[in-house]
């Protein structure tokens, strides 16, 4: 019987190491369409690309995309919160105010100098699983949804990475956060 | 093929290993174990420190490469924190027998008796004489973020850390070629921040992990130094939003004596390239 089982093992590992042998390799531009439609659909647009108002509302300016807080945007302190209003955004959804200070949305772009194209495959998947700049820098701060977006798959991430080092290279230098309890700040 | 898969197996398994929920169960021995202090101390809020190491029976560390020792399976390390007498916690580093490395913090009851496995997420623990009466205890990817960094994960015990004192070791270390390294510099104000930063701040900058790209590098290899901009350093040691202070994990409060080892560099500097 054990023998038997032991066959049966032996059999399904060779299966698995088949498959996985003669799987069609990822195509780079799969994966740069993987990375364009996780980008999309998870939202980043929501909070790296400053949102401006169209003809029909609220809509991200596509002009900046992915870019982040914009460096020259000259904002008041922030409101103090009320009751359960506890955060606070600015109109552009790149600053945000809340219990964990001031926060400014990152510039995804590949720039050298102000986004992320000084960045390797490692250092950004490792920001997503740690929640750290690089995987071991400062806190990413919320509303950065590090908790859900840290279970993205190795693949996905890689996808995603690949995605964001082939769009066009925006400079601006997103301001540091502040701490709690400092206000001032938003202006450069 | 039956026995290199029942190999495969074990090694698997080992690494997989639950670790040992008490501190006792590490196999941590003073008396048998190496103590050991390295020369440039990483600060960590102002907690006493106490460092072991243990090999298995005749293993001994390759000494070939001076920045870089290679440890034998079965190599563990640990290192004591605390304050005012009281011990806090013990960080416990192992290899594993397939080569792997595994952390691991053990907190200390409050009789200093016993210390238990930490959570994996890390703990914050209420401690009279830490910063604001609390004390961190880090999460296994806190111990990541420093230990993997560098090109070997035990930081302390390293041909320049232990340059005073190689003759203790030799025993377990084979292929120790060459004079104790020593930071080459002509002033030991400059041989002192050199030797503070590639402590406090080499195991992430520097020319071989991850933070390559930076093109930072205050880590001392024990062939040569490269100076990077100390204005700059002293001025993330010292900012005052603790968001942007330097080093982001494990201190909460800037160390005044590390800061003035730099200050003094800068003004050496200045002397000398007025």
């Amino acid at each position: 019987m054990t023998r038997h089982l032991f066959d049966v093992f032996i059999a399904l590992a060779c299966i698995t190491l088949l498959t996985l042998a003669l799987a069609s390799p990822v195509r780079a531009d799969d994966k740069l369409a993987r990375g364009k439609y996780l980008v999309t659909v998870a939202g980043c647009n929501d909070c790296h690309t400053p949102w401006k108002v169209g003809a029909q509302g609220p809509e991200p300016d596509m002009s900046r995309m992915l870019s982040g807080h914009p460096e020259g945007m000259v904002l008041p302190a922030a409101p103090k919160p009320v009751g359960p209003w506890l955060v606070a955004a600015a109109a552009t959804n790149t600053a945000w105010s809340g219990p964990w200070g001031v926060s400014y949305t990152a510039n995804l772009t590949p720039d050298r100098d102000t986004g992320l194209g000084k960045w390797t495959l490692r250092n950004f998947v490792e920001t997503i699983r740690t929640g750290r700049h690089m995987g071991r820098g400062r806190p990413i701060l919320p509303p950065m949804p590090i908790p859900m977006y840290k279970h993205f798959t190795d693949a996905d991430l890689e996808a995603i990475y690949t995605y964001l080092q082939s769009i066009p290279a925006i400079k601006n230098r997103v301001p540091d956060p502040l701490p709690p309890g400092e206000v001032q700040a938003s202006a450069r | 093929m039956r026995a290199l898969l029942v190999l495969i197996l074990a090694l698997t398994a080992q690494a997989a290993a639950a670790l040992p929920e008490r501190l006792a169960d590490t196999g941590l021995d003073e008396a048998r174990s190496l103590a050991f202090t390295p020369q440039y101390p990483l600060w960590s809020d102002g907690t006493a420190k106490r460092r072991w190491l243990a090999l298995p029976p005749g293993a001994s560390i390759d000494a070939t490469r001076p920045d870089a020792w290679q440890f034998p399976a079965g190599t563990k390390a640990w290192k004591e924190f605390s304050y005012g007498g009281r011990k806090i916690e013990t960080r416990f580093i192992e290899r594993t027998a397939a080569g792997a490395w595994r952390f691991a913090a053990y907190v200390w009851n409050a009789e200093g008796t016993e210390a238990r496995l930490a959570p994996a997420e890390g703990a914050t623990l209420p401690v009279a004489d830490a910063p604001g009466g609390r004390y961190a205890v880090p999460s296994r990817t806190d111990c990541l973020a420093c230990h993997e960094g560098a090109p070997v994960p035990i930081l302390g015990f390293s041909a320049l850390q232990l340059a005073a004192d190689l003759s203790r070791f030799s025993k377990v270390l084979k292929n120790l070629s060459g004079e104790a390294p020593r930071i080459p510099v002509a002033s030991p104000e400059t041989r002192a921040a050199l030797g503070y930063l590639h402590a406090n701040c080499g195991h992430c900058h520097n020319d071989s992990g991850p933070l390559a790209g930076l093109g930072l590098v205050l880590s001392q290899p024990a062939a040569g130094a490269a100076p990077a901009d100390p204005t700059v350093l002293l001025a993330r040691m010292q900012h005052r939003n603790p968001l942007l202070r330097m080093p982001p994990l494990g201190v909460r409060v800037p160390h005044a004596e590390g800061a003035a080892l730099v200050a003094r560099w800068i003004a050496f500097h200045k002397e000398s390239h007025p």
